[in-house]
């Protein structure tokens, strides 16, 4: 087979999955809010998608706030600003990491959980049994999982807000030399509630994301433990990257509609 | 009961029912009828389509043509999930592989389909999850987790699970394959003990002679995408058509 019609049939098969995960999303909407809500597994998938990934989640932010802040003190030393480090790295963690981060954690770990999952649920029929059983597998297992990581990777995102700007702190008192309470007053001074609302609602979207493609990858999952495997791979790498490319252009509406 | 009809209204009727995967025509016009407290065994090699039948009658697949009445209800032509909820709380479906819930435990499993369906107390619940263990022939295992347990276990809990809201009709997708001659013939006894303590209506799919002479009142059997025989066990058991002797016996 030729490059063009490898890169062809790749192209097309994207185009097929992309296609078939829109009609999948779409046909959560009808059930959505439908009764019975399962509001306890709901909670259960929100504390499940917690335990697991709020390690990830916090190591990472703080390690991301403490390298974020050594960068910057050290451009900023040159200019006779290091006390603005603490806005540089305010900012920077409640728009932009913080809730990135946290969505590509919560994809690694959960999302690829939640894929796995349901695909060992799909290819030992037990989703099968839940249909017969007169219950509703999408609503059962999908629209929880989807609400379960909308709410989660926000609760999440806040957390990694504050153990981002906690690790820039610890490098602007050491590092820098800036004193605790002046580093904070420059953060709230830079940092206001506003500024958390694109973030958080960023990460509720980024939630939504990864709650539709894991289950998806799960539902569609075929061919055994393999196809488990695959589905989970599969999963991780679709949600990272449309994290990434969501974010550009809600980063920019975001822009638009709060002027920066 | 042993042989079929009596006079009586069938259950299930199935006219003329085909399926075909692409250009694979797995189901090419089966008919079949099921009588109220009898159990048919439908009889096939692997490959032959008898799972095939049984998730149209489920509505787990779509016939590609013909007629499924299921309690004078005809379920090819329903569209929505609304119409199958009152089928899949009447009719019971015990899946080859059991299908239990791996992420929860043996009460679980069994309580779920009483605490979807049903306003019972937690205590009644637990109740009847003890009196349907017991009905099974197990034990105090509630508390153990579906992959704790044997083959045959698992088959007895979902069995429990399938009769928890108390259907009226029960499907068994090849209850024992995987399963030790015992344990098989403990299924067995299990099939003919609900058939006549509940008075369920029975169709084993299965390709496991020695369970079809030890349930069955009626035998069918599906041969290339057709029924080619049903009748009372015995008259199937001194059958002289080929495809029938050389399944039954070798």
């Amino acid at each position: 087979m030729t490059l063009a019609a490898e890169l062809g049939n790749r192209v097309i098969a994207l185009i097929r999955y992309l296609g078939e995960l829109s009609l999948f999303a779409l046909s959560i909407l009808p059930i959505l809010f439908r009764k019975p809500l399962f509001f306890g597994l709901i909670i259960r998938q929100i504390r499940d998608i917690g335990i697991y990934s709020f390690p990830l989640v916090a190591i990472s932010s703080f390690a991301i706030g403490i390298v974020l802040s050594m960068h910057s003190i050290h451009l900023l030393k040159q200019f006779g600003a290091v006390h603005y480090v603490a806005a540089a790295v305010g900012l920077s963690v409640v728009k932009e990491l913080g809730p990135v981060l946290t969505a590509l954690m919560v994809a690694g770990r959960s999302g690829s959980g939640i894929s796995a999952e349901l695909g060992s649920m799909r290819v030992t029929r037990q989703i099968d049994a839940l249909q017969v059983l007169a219950v509703n597998p999408m609503k059962y297992l999908v629209v929880t999982r989807i609400v379960a990581c909308m709410i989660a990777v926000p609760l999440l995102t806040a957390f990694a807000d504050l153990l981002g700007i906690t690790g820039g702190l610890l490098m602007g008192i050491t590092r820098g030399g800036i004193s605790p309470s002046l580093y904070l007053d420059i953060t709230f001074e830079f940092v206001e509630m506003i500024d958390l609302v694109p973030g958080l609602l960023k990460a509720a979207f980024f939630g939504m994301l990864i709650g539709i493609v894991s289950t998806y990858g799960g539902f569609t999952a075929s061919g055994g433990t393999t196809g488990v495997g695959t589905a989970t791979t599969r999963t991780v790498v679709v949600t990272s990257l449309m994290i990434f490319i969501s974010d550009v252009f809600l980063s920019q509406t975001f822009i638009v509609l709060l002027g920066g | 009961m042993r042989g079929g009809g009596n006079g009586q209204e069938p259950i299930v009727q199935i006219e003329g029912v085909t399926k075909a995967f692409g250009n694979n025509e797995v189901l090419r016009g089966v008919n079949l009828t099921l009588y109220p407290g009898e159990t048919l065994v439908l009889l096939g090699g692997s490959g032959s389509g008898k799972s095939v039948l049984l998730g149209i009658l489920i509505g787990l697949l779509q016939a590609g043509g013909g007629r499924v009445m299921l309690s004078d209800m005809e379920v090819t032509a329903f569209r929505t999930e609304e119409e199958w909820k009152a089928i899949w709380r009447s009719v019971g479906f015990l899946f080859q592989g059991a299908a239990l819930f791996d992420s929860m435990s043996v009460r679980d499993n069994i309580a779920f389909p009483l605490e979807i369906h049903t306003d019972l107390s937690r205590a009644a619940i637990d109740d009847k999850v003890s009196r349907l263990l017991a009905m099974v022939g197990l034990g105090d295992i509630q508390q153990k987790m579906p992959s704790e347990l044997s083959g045959g276990m698992q088959k007895r809990v979902a069995l429990a699970r399938t009769i928890a809201l108390e259907p009226r009709i029960v499907l068994y997708d090849e209850p024992t394959t995987g399963l030790d001659p015992i344990t098989s013939d403990t299924i067995a006894e299990l099939i003919r003990e609900l058939q006549k303590r509940l008075g369920i209506t029975s169709l084993v799919v299965t390709h496991d002679i020695r369970l079809a002479f030890r349930v069955a009142d009626r035998v069918s059997m599906l041969y290339q995408g057709k029924i080619v025989i049903t009748g009372p066990l015995e008259e199937i058991r001194n059958h002289q058509d080929p495809r029938v002797r050389e399944f039954l016996y070798g």
